[in-house]
Formats: structure tokens, C-alpha cells, sequence
């Protein structure tokens, strides 16, 4: 009967009821965001790094992989006493570079990575072969497209352009064997990947970097294995690189996102609050309507705890439907703000900047909910504690 | 009808602040009513009739004095107590009728019956019932604002009948209706006495008053005649 009672009662008043829920949407979609917002660029982050399963990634000492142009020398070196370590499994080592390829009287340029196909974890082919040979290369379609090139065409790649002179250096024809979405690229990079051998042979003709460099490691543990305790070792055997595992790349990303998260819940506390006010206002302004109404309730022996509970149904049942709404609301918003967002010159392709994850979507629901019983607590109180007589009185008079 | 009170006041006093004022709304008011009475209580505006019901009802508590229903204190009864007395043993009409608009009639009936546990099936025979019995039978499923006045108040007397209380209190059960429909809701008062009924009601309406088998006179928080 109280739930047909608080039904009620919001039926009566249908278009404000109906606003309030909209207000209630509205505050809940952008809860629901900023929850999104808060979590999402931090997991959709590891999900990104954890992509191909390389738990490592060792850099120069002092940067980050692919911060700078440094580059690690004596990779044979590097490889042989990595693999002393029984728990790594994997080495993936990537010489990062740009290249530059004239097209009908215009310098195209893309960045590449020169890797071993057999352990990349840089890109997935998409269409045609891998870099098999060694005069293969692969491309991204935006790439191809600056190209006007097809898969089977032979293209003159250079490593080395001088635009005054307009002259290349460090040039080779390689075959396009195929077209790859590279994992940690950005939407508007042009890209293509070679085998290391290759970019090393290109990159002989230019002194600053000649020989057997790469700019970055990544690495496979053993499942068994302890990271961080890999990741000291590698610290302890290698000075001259930075090892950097998951976890402490997480804990940079947080160091580096901690203001736009401090941000993000503090609009989405402000979301809640105004949803709450926005609630208790509702409700009390319907109860102080029926004040009458409620006091005749108490005299015919509705107890205090029942008023109580129908008026706080009343705003369970805004906050709850609101929320419903909310959250269909927050997830269109999301998606249409995440494409403007993800377009971002220089972003990762990958990364999402609103990322649905059922836990935080249920925390902001459930807050959602508890903030409607919090609001409909006061509104419901002051009913239940009216004087009886004095109320009747008053209402007698007016 | 038996002689046993059903109420019982003795040296009954209300005080309440209105504003920087005390208002002395009750002044020693000692009363009995007899099970199976019909009262009227009669008097000018302010002179504390609604303030007397309101005590015996135990809606409102008094200053000092003490008020006995049907052998029960109930002047220093919590609220709890005073819920669940008053959900057990008195039905309430008011002046303005005060059903819950969106309900229907039998929904309105059955109110108090659901708040006294009483099962479904059980409620709905009952508020039928009772429906019947104020001459609506065929106005069940009609919300209040389908409804006449008249047709509202009976509703409001088949709502205060539905746990069936030793006591039925009304304040200006007439108050609102025009003088046809005042008198079908006075002959309905007079069928339910008739049935056993112990009726107290608060009147400024003439006939309602002289359909009473006892009429009290009250002036300036005083029981002056009756």
C-alpha cells in the first residue's frame, strides 16, 4: 500500500514529476561520466599496455619508451643477458625512426618501427603479410592512402631528408606487403614498421644512428613470475636503461592524470549533489502540499515509520528512474564525447577517455539510489513529526 | 445501550502558545460518554469542541488531566501507542473528507484495514461491505474527484468504520455539504448509532446537533450544559 501510495502521489502531479526525473537524468548521466572519466583513461591505459601481454618495457635510463630519439646501443649485448633471466620468455626489441617518401613531387612523412615479426606486439596486419622478408614493409591505411599505393607496389623509403636540398638519404625500395592498425597509434599518424635488420641497414648511411640500437624492449615474463622483482633485476644488470613494468607506468599515468581525476569527482560529487537537492526539493515541496493529507493518514492510525517509508519510495522512485534514464543518458554522451576526445592530435587510438566499467556504472547507481533515500529521509521525517491536531487546525483555517 | 463509559475526562486541560500568547483552549473539562451514545458537541467557534476531540481521538495530548477510552489511559500514551490505539478503536470524518485522491473508493476504504494487517481478500469483502452499507455500493472503483460531496463523506464514514471502532468521531461532518446531502450523511449517523455505534461529533449544524441523543454545550473552554 505505500508503494501504491508514493506511486500516487507522484502520478498526481505528472509534468513536475517528469521534470524532476529529467533533473535527476541529467545530474546521473554526468555522474555516470565523470565516474567514467575518472576511471577510464587509467584502464583503458593498462588494458592498452597489457594489449599483447609484454609486462616490460625498457627504455634509456631517464625516459620514457618513445619520449625521446635516444636509443639503447648493443642490442645482441642487451639480448644475451636479458635471456640469463629464466622468467623472461619474451624480448621484443623496436627501433622507432621516421621515414620519408616522395610521391609525385611531395616529401610524405610517417614514423616506422623497425621489429621482429616473430615477437611484435606493436600492430596487428589488418590485410596482406607481415614483414617477412627483408625488403617488405607494412602501412597504416591512412599511410597508404598519403601513398596512393596498394599492397604488391614497390615504394623508395628513405630514413634521412634534407628539404633544402630536397635530397634523401638512407633510401631503400621496399615492397608493401600489407596494411596494419598499429595498437599504440595515434588517429592522425601515418606509420609504417619494417624488420629491425632493415631499419638498421637504412640507418647505416646516417652517422648519429648507425648500429645495433632500439629504442625500446618489451618483454614477456613467465605467468609464475614476479614483475617487479624481473624488473629490479634488469635495473641491477643494465644501468644505462629504465625498466618500466605495468604497474609503475599505471602509477605514472595517475601522477600525470591526478588534477583531471581530482576534477572529474569533484563535478561528479557536484552531478550527485545537485541530484539530491533536486530530490529533496521535489519531495518536500509534495509533502508540504499534503500535509493535510499526511496528518489524516496519522489520525486514522498510519504509524509514523509507514509515512516515513512511503515519502522516501517517493524519492527512491525519482532517483531510481532518473538513474535508469541516467545511464542510458551518460553512456550516449560518453561515446559522443569519447570520438571528439579520441580524434586528439598525437593520441593513441586506443585510448578511451570515457570507459564504461559495470562496477563504476553500479557505484554511481547505487549512490544515486542512497542519495534518494537520503533526500526523501528529511522531507519524510518533518511529515511523519507534524502534529497531528495542529496541522488539521491549520489546515481547517486556511 | 450499556451504562459502562466509553470516555471518561476528568479535570481536562489544553494550553497551547499562539504566538506570544497562551491560549487556554481547554479549562478543566470532565466529561463521561456512555458506550453506544451519540453526542453532539455544540458551542461557538473557539470554544475548544474541535480541541475536545482531538483528546478524545488521541490525536493531541492534553496539559494535565486525564482522558480514558473504553478503560485506557491514553493522555500520556507515546506515539506509537496512540497510533496503533487509534488504528484499533477510532474512526475518524473529518470536515474536508480527506481521501487520498488517486485511490479509489474501496482503495480508501480498505486504507486502514491494510495498515491493521488485515489480508486482501479479507480487506476487499470488508470495504465492499461497508461501501454497501453507506448506500455506495456501485460507486467502488470511482476515484474521489468522480464523486459528489455527499457520496465523498461516505466514503470518508465507510473508511472510519473499516477496522471497526468502538468509537466514531466527526468533526463538522456537514461542514461542506449542502443541506440535502447534510442530511443523508445525519441519517446515516443515526443508522450506524442505531447499529451500536458510540458517535461523537462536533457541529455547528443544527439538525445534526438535535439528531443526537446528547447534545454538549461548550463555552469558552468549559462544558457548560450537558
Amino acid at each position: 500500500m505505500r508503494a501504491v501510495l508514493a506511486k500516487a502521489s507522484l502520478v498526481r502531479h505528472r509534468a513536475r514529476t517528469m521534470l524532476a526525473i529529467l533533473g535527476v537524468a541529467i545530474a546521473a548521466a554526468m555522474l555516470l561520466d565523470m565516474v567514467m572519466l575518472a576511471t577510464g583513461m587509467r584502464e583503458s591505459f593498462r588494458q592498452l599496455l597489457l594489449t599483447r601481454g609484454f609486462q616490460l618495457r625498457l627504455s634509456p635510463k631517464g625516459t620514457l619508451p618513445f619520449d625521446t630519439d635516444a636509443t639503447i646501443g648493443d642490442v645482441a649485448g642487451v639480448m644475451s643477458t636479458l635471456r640469463r633471466n629464466s622468467d623472461i620468455r619474451e624480448i621484443s626489441p623496436v627501433l622507432g625512426g621516421s621515414i620519408h617518401i616522395a610521391v609525385g613531387g611531395r616529401d610524405v612523412s610517417a614514423s616506422i618501427l623497425g621489429i621482429d615479426p616473430k615477437v611484435q606486439g606493436d600492430y596487428e596486419v589488418l590485410s596482406g603479410n607481415d614483414v617477412t622478408a627483408a625488403n617488405a614493409i607494412v602501412v597504416n591505411a591512412r599511410l597508404l592512402g598519403e601513398l596512393r599505393s596498394k599492397i604488391g607496389d614497390t615504394i623508395s623509403v628513405s630514413t634521412g631528408y634534407d628539404p633544402q636540398t630536397r635530397s634523401y638519404s638512407g633510401q631503400r625500395a621496399l615492397v608493401v606487403t600489407g596494411t596494419v592498425r598499429f595498437i599504440y597509434g595515434a588517429s592522425d599518424q601515418s606509420a609504417a614498421a619494417v624488420r629491425r635488420e632493415t631499419l638498421q641497414e637504412m640507418n647505416a648511411q646516417l652517422p648519429t644512428r648507425a648500429g645495433d640500437r632500439a629504442s625500446l624492449f618489451m618483454i614477456r615474463v613467465r605467468d609464475s613470475a614476479n614483475v617487479e622483482a624481473t624488473r629490479h633485476w634488469i635495473e641491477s644488470q643494465l644501468p644505462n636503461v629504465s625498466a618500466l613494468s605495468i604497474a609503475t607506468a599505471i602509477a605514472q599515468v595517475d601522477q600525470r592524470l591526478s588534477y583531471f581525476r581530482q576534477l572529474s569527482l569533484i563535478l561528479g560529487a557536484v552531478s550527485l549533489f545537485v541530484g539530491f537537492l533536486l530530490v529533496t526539493t521535489l519531495v518536500t515541496v509534495s509533502v508540504n502540499e499534503r500535509a493535510g493529507e499526511i496528518a489524516v493518514l496519522r489520525a486514522i492510525g498510519v504509524s509514523r515509520s509507514h509515512v516515513i517509508e512511503q515519502i522516501v519510495v517517493e524519492g527512491v522512485f525519482i532517483s531510481l528512474l532518473g538513474a535508469i534514464i541516467g545511464l542510458a543518458l551518460g553512456l550516449a554522451t560518453a561515446r559522443y564525447l569519447n570520438s571528439i576526445l579520441s580524434a586528439f592530435p598525437g593520441l593513441p587510438m586506443a585510448i578511451d577517455f570515457f570507459l564504461f566499467q559495470p562496477r563504476a556504472a553500479w557505484s554511481a547507481l547505487g549512490l544515486l539510489i542512497a542519495s534518494g533515500i537520503g533526500a526523501g529521509v528529511y522531507p519524510a521525517f518533518r511529515a511523519a513529526s507534524l502534529p497531528i491536531a495542529e496541522t488539521l487546525r491549520k489546515e481547517a483555517i486556511a | 445501550m450499556s451504562e459502562s463509559p466509553i470516555i471518561s475526562l476528568r479535570d481536562v486541560r489544553r494550553d497551547y502558545a499562539l504566538g506570544a500568547e497562551r491560549v487556554h483552549a481547554l479549562q478543566g473539562v470532565s466529561l463521561d460518554v456512555v458506550r453506544g451514545d451519540y453526542v453532539a458537541i455544540v458551542g461557538p467557534s473557539g470554544c475548544g469542541k474541535s480541541t475536545l476531540l482531538n483528546l478524545i481521538g488521541v490525536i493531541d495530548q492534553p496539559t494535565s488531566g486525564t482522558v480514558t477510552i473504553d478503560g485506557k489511559r491514553v493522555d500520556d500514551m507515546s506515539d506509537r501507542e496512540a497510533t496503533q490505539f487509534r488504528l484499533r478503536n477510532i474512526g475518524f470524518v473529518f470536515q474536508r473528507f480527506y481521501l487520498m485522491p488517486i485511490l479509489s473508493a474501496l482503495e480508501n476504504v480498505a486504507l486502514p484495514m491494510a495498515e491493521a494487517g488485515v489480508p486482501k481478500d479479507e480487506r476487499v469483502k470488508r470495504a465492499t461491505g461497508l461501501l454497501t452499507y453507506v448506500w455506495l455500493g456501485n460507486r467502488q472503483r470511482h476515484r474521489p474527484s468522480e464523486m459528489s460531496g455527499g457520496e465523498q463523506q461516505r466514503v470518508a464514514i465507510a473508511r472510519a468504520l473499516a477496522n471497526q471502532p468502538k468509537l466514531l468521531l466527526a468533526d463538522e461532518p456537514t461542514g461542506e455539504l449542502d443541506a440535502k446531502t447534510g442530511t443523508e450523511i445525519i441519517a446515516l449517523f443515526q443508522r450506524l448509532n442505531n447499529d451500536g455505534t458510540t458517535i461523537v461529533v462536533v457541529t455547528h449544524d443544527e439538525e445534526l446537533a438535535s439528531a443526537a441523543r446528547r447534545k454538549i454545550h461548550m463555552r469558552d473552554g468549559r462544558v457548560v450544559d450537558g
